[in-house]
């Protein structure tokens, strides 16, 4: 007999999932709309120019591969702080800060998580904001911390629910941790606007809450790095010392290089020199030391003038043509006839969109037009083209009208 | 994005690489394979498993045992996975520099049934003495009659004695027992990809139907620790292991670095024994892989690092990749000096 007789099988990724189901399909109008992942106009991959030139920068020079430190390499890191902080910030400026080199942005999650469960004692537990990332869920629970909810989407509206929001937030015991997604809130594409960022950060900060910032999306959301952390920036100013997880999966199109940073904002540089300690030793048992290709590219056209700015260009780039789908879509939509109010396909913002389509209605455009999505309605309008966008929503008003 | 559990050709050519083109298991279909982070990440995903799912549900109490001496990161690996009762199992002789078998066996004798038991595969960290495949066979026994759990930590394949083969042999036999087993495998030294963070676990269980429910597990394991493993290294592997020119060249290479290593032992013992150093130095050229316990003392350490400017591990343990032909003369007199200097 086997030590494993009793192991259960273990649940089909539901994201994978629709992958799978879509690789299956062998009808020719398939749409994966499913995967986190960005797509050009003709439905590829997309490798940036800016991170072939950093690649071909590191072959030229025939470096060695030697081990990283446990925290990563530092001109990544500090540019990382740099990109998210600004550089004129004064968190940044006087080095009251430590940033380690994360698996991507899961692997910065779980390093924060199991940063909290060991060093803060104050609560267990963790608010996020409903809904979320699936995987935040499992991550913080598998650190050892239990998880509740505040109420975010609305969707009556398909947007904020605001008052909700501040309501429940106002009722968090003291002390507790909160984790707001930076911009391009996943899964919804819902994010709060600057007056609304104002307020929640007066509220957290009345509420003496631990801030954790999810940032994966920094300059893929709008276009605009600055206005992508100006969340993350204003609470540091108001004086709350977050802790943030980046991801340049995204932004960068580095997926498969598990490049990403976890951040902890301190009083000063003495305590960030304890909690990198810290850090390291939580790290060390996990994995040694982080993987160096993908931090080198991203380190490389951070701090290369011209590579930086080639690369703020084409993450603008992607961020638009996301926009002008979304864009698109909408009219598409009105043209099909449509008379719902489509509006927040437009509103929201990122990689996603929660259509506001019911479960029964993805079934029908999985099943009768190879559209392929999560049962919650949602879409990464990454997976859509100028080339496939008016079938799209034909398909949509079909299950919809 | 790789998937969850790495590149498929990756994961599959290691396996085979550390089990063996003829592994009656992988004929049998009852092997299975997680892309890590390293040997290290291989651990971990291994340990997590373990707690969650080994000798019960979330069995923390389970004993884990550790050689005595050993890497010191696996200590912090179980802790940190959440097992609770973490002993040591006599390993090193330090009268006689060599394996404590006997303390080792009786240590296996009184553990108790369904311990977890990590074991170097070969080129034991930091001693660098391995047990003769007679004595595995004696240790496997007692295991098997004692329902102990193994779980193999070989990051050094290949680059212990210069062959892939022998090198496994432990492995292999213990697979050939029909034990179930974990086998955390390392690609840093062997393949030079340390910072690339290429590993895998391997999975040996009795039956496919197992070995899948396994790792159904273990995806869920992976996804909350780092979602899907970097692809680079990956990618480079399993190119160099499924090309038969790139896999004959990758064996000269690793044969090539191993016997630099044997040749710095063998330069350091001839030349500890023609200075007369005192103490016996066959240990130096009987031990195997990257490591040597020389048998010098915290304060000859000491000597060493502040007097001498070499640096080495308060145990004794100095890393014999460190020595080149410029440099084997100028070690040689100073562990002469530490040893008859210092006591």
């Amino acid at each position: 007999s086997s030590w494993w007789s009793h192991v259960e099988m273990g649940p089909p990724d539901p994201i994978l999932g629709v992958t799978e189901a879509f690789k299956r399909d062998t009808n020719s109008k398939k749409m994966n709309l499913g995967v986190g992942a960005y797509r050009d106009d003709n439905g590829k991959p997309y490798v940036l120019n800016c991170v072939r030139k950093a690649e071909a920068m590191i072959a030229s020079k025939k470096m060695d591969k030697e081990y990283l430190p446990i925290g990563g390499l530092a001109d990544f890191t500090r540019a990382s702080a740099e990109l998210a902080l600004g550089e004129n910030s004064e968190a940044f400026k006087s080095g009251r800060y430590v940033t380690v080199q994360g698996i991507s942005g899961t692997g910065s999650l779980r390093i924060g998580a199991n940063f909290l469960q060991r060093f803060f004692k104050s609560s267990r537990d963790v608010y996020l904001p409903k809904p979320s990332w699936g995987n935040h869920t499992p991550i913080f629970r598998d650190a050892g911390l239990q998880l509740q909810a505040y109420r975010y989407y609305d969707p009556k509206t398909c947007s904020l629910d605001f008052s909700g929001a501040m309501d429940d937030i106002s009722k968090i015991p003291e002390k507790s941790i909160i984790v707001l997604h930076a911009c391009a809130h996943n899964p919804t594409g819902v994010d709060p606007r600057q007056e609304q960022w104002k307020e929640l950060a007066a509220m957290v900060k009345k509420r003496n809450l631990l801030v954790y910032f999810d940032m994966a999306y920094q300059g893929f959301a709008s276009g605009d790095i600055n206005r992508d952390a100006w969340a993350v920036r204003y609470f540091i100013e108001q004086g709350i010392n977050v802790i943030l997880s980046q991801s340049y999966a995204k932004n960068m199109g580095l997926y498969g290089e598990r490049a990403g940073a976890f951040t902890v904002i301190c009083s000063d540089a003495e305590e960030a020199k304890r909690v990198e300690s810290q850090l390291k030793i939580l790290i060390r048992p996990m994995y040694s030391n982080p993987p160096l290709n993908g931090a080198r590219i991203a380190s490389i056209i951070l701090n290369t003038p011209d590579l930086r700015k080639e690369w703020l260009v084409e993450v603008k780039g992607m961020a638009d043509r996301i926009i002008s789908m979304r864009t698109q879509l909408v009219s598409n939509l009105k043209k099909e006839g449509s008379s719902h109010n489509w509006q927040h396909i437009t509103d929201q913002i990122g990689m996603f969109c929660f259509t506001g389509l019911k479960p029964e209605q993805v079934e029908r455009l999985i099943k009768e037009f190879s559209i392929y999505m999560t049962k919650d309605g949602r879409i990464s309008v990454a997976g859509v083209t100028s080339g496939n966008v008016g079938y799209l929503a034909h398909a949509i008003h079909q299950v919809t009208k | 994005y790789l998937p969850i559990l790495g590149l498929p050709e990756f994961r599959a050519n290691a396996s085979r690489i550390a089990l063996g083109d003829n592994s009656p298991a992988i004929k049998e279909n009852r092997i299975g394979s997680v892309q890590s982070l390293g040997g290290t990440g291989a651990l971990r995903i291994g340990a997590e498993f373990l707690r969650r799912w080994y000798n019960g549900n979330n069995n923390t109490a389970t004993p884990v045992y550790i050689s005595a001496p050993s890497w010191e990161n696996h200590n912090s690996v179980f802790v940190d996975a959440g097992f609770k009762d973490i002993r040591t199992y006599r390993y090193w002789d330090a009268a006689k520099r060599g394996l404590d078998l006997q303390g080792l066996l009786d240590d296996m004798e009184k553990a108790p049934e369904f311990s977890i038991f990590i074991l170097h595969a070969c080129a034991h960290n930091p001693t660098g003495t391995d047990p003769t495949p007679d004595q595995w066979k004696q240790i496997a026994a007692v295991m098997k009659r004692r329902f102990l759990f193994p779980f193999f930590d070989s990051a050094y394949q290949g680059f212990a004695s210069g062959s892939l083969d022998k090198d496994a042999w432990a492995v292999r036999y213990f697979v050939s027992e029909g034990f179930e087993l974990f086998c955390a495998q390392s690609f840093s030294k062997n393949f030079g990809l340390y910072n690339e963070r290429v590993g895998n676990l391997t999975v040996v269980g009795k039956d496919a139907d197992n070995v899948q429910r396994v790792l159904s597990q273990m995806e869920k394991i992976v996804r909350t620790t780092w979602s899907n493993p970097p692809s680079q290294g990956a990618r480079i592997v399993a190119t160099t292991l499924s090309s038969p020119q790139l896999f004959a060249e990758w064996k000269d290479n690793v044969k090539t670095m191993a016997d630099r290593v044997l040749l710095m032992r063998s330069e350091l013992r001839s030349r500890l024994e023609s200075l007369g150093t005192p103490g016996t130095w066959n240990h130096i050229t009987e031990q195997i892989g990257m490591f040597s316990f020389t048998g010098l003392n915290p304060k000859q350490v000491e000597y060493m690092i502040k007097e001498k400017h070499i640096y080495l591990m308060a145990s004794g343990r100095i890393n014999m990749c460190g020595l080149t032909t410029k440099n084997l003369d100028y070690v040689a007199k100073s562990i002469h000096e530490a040893v008859t200097k210092i006591q």
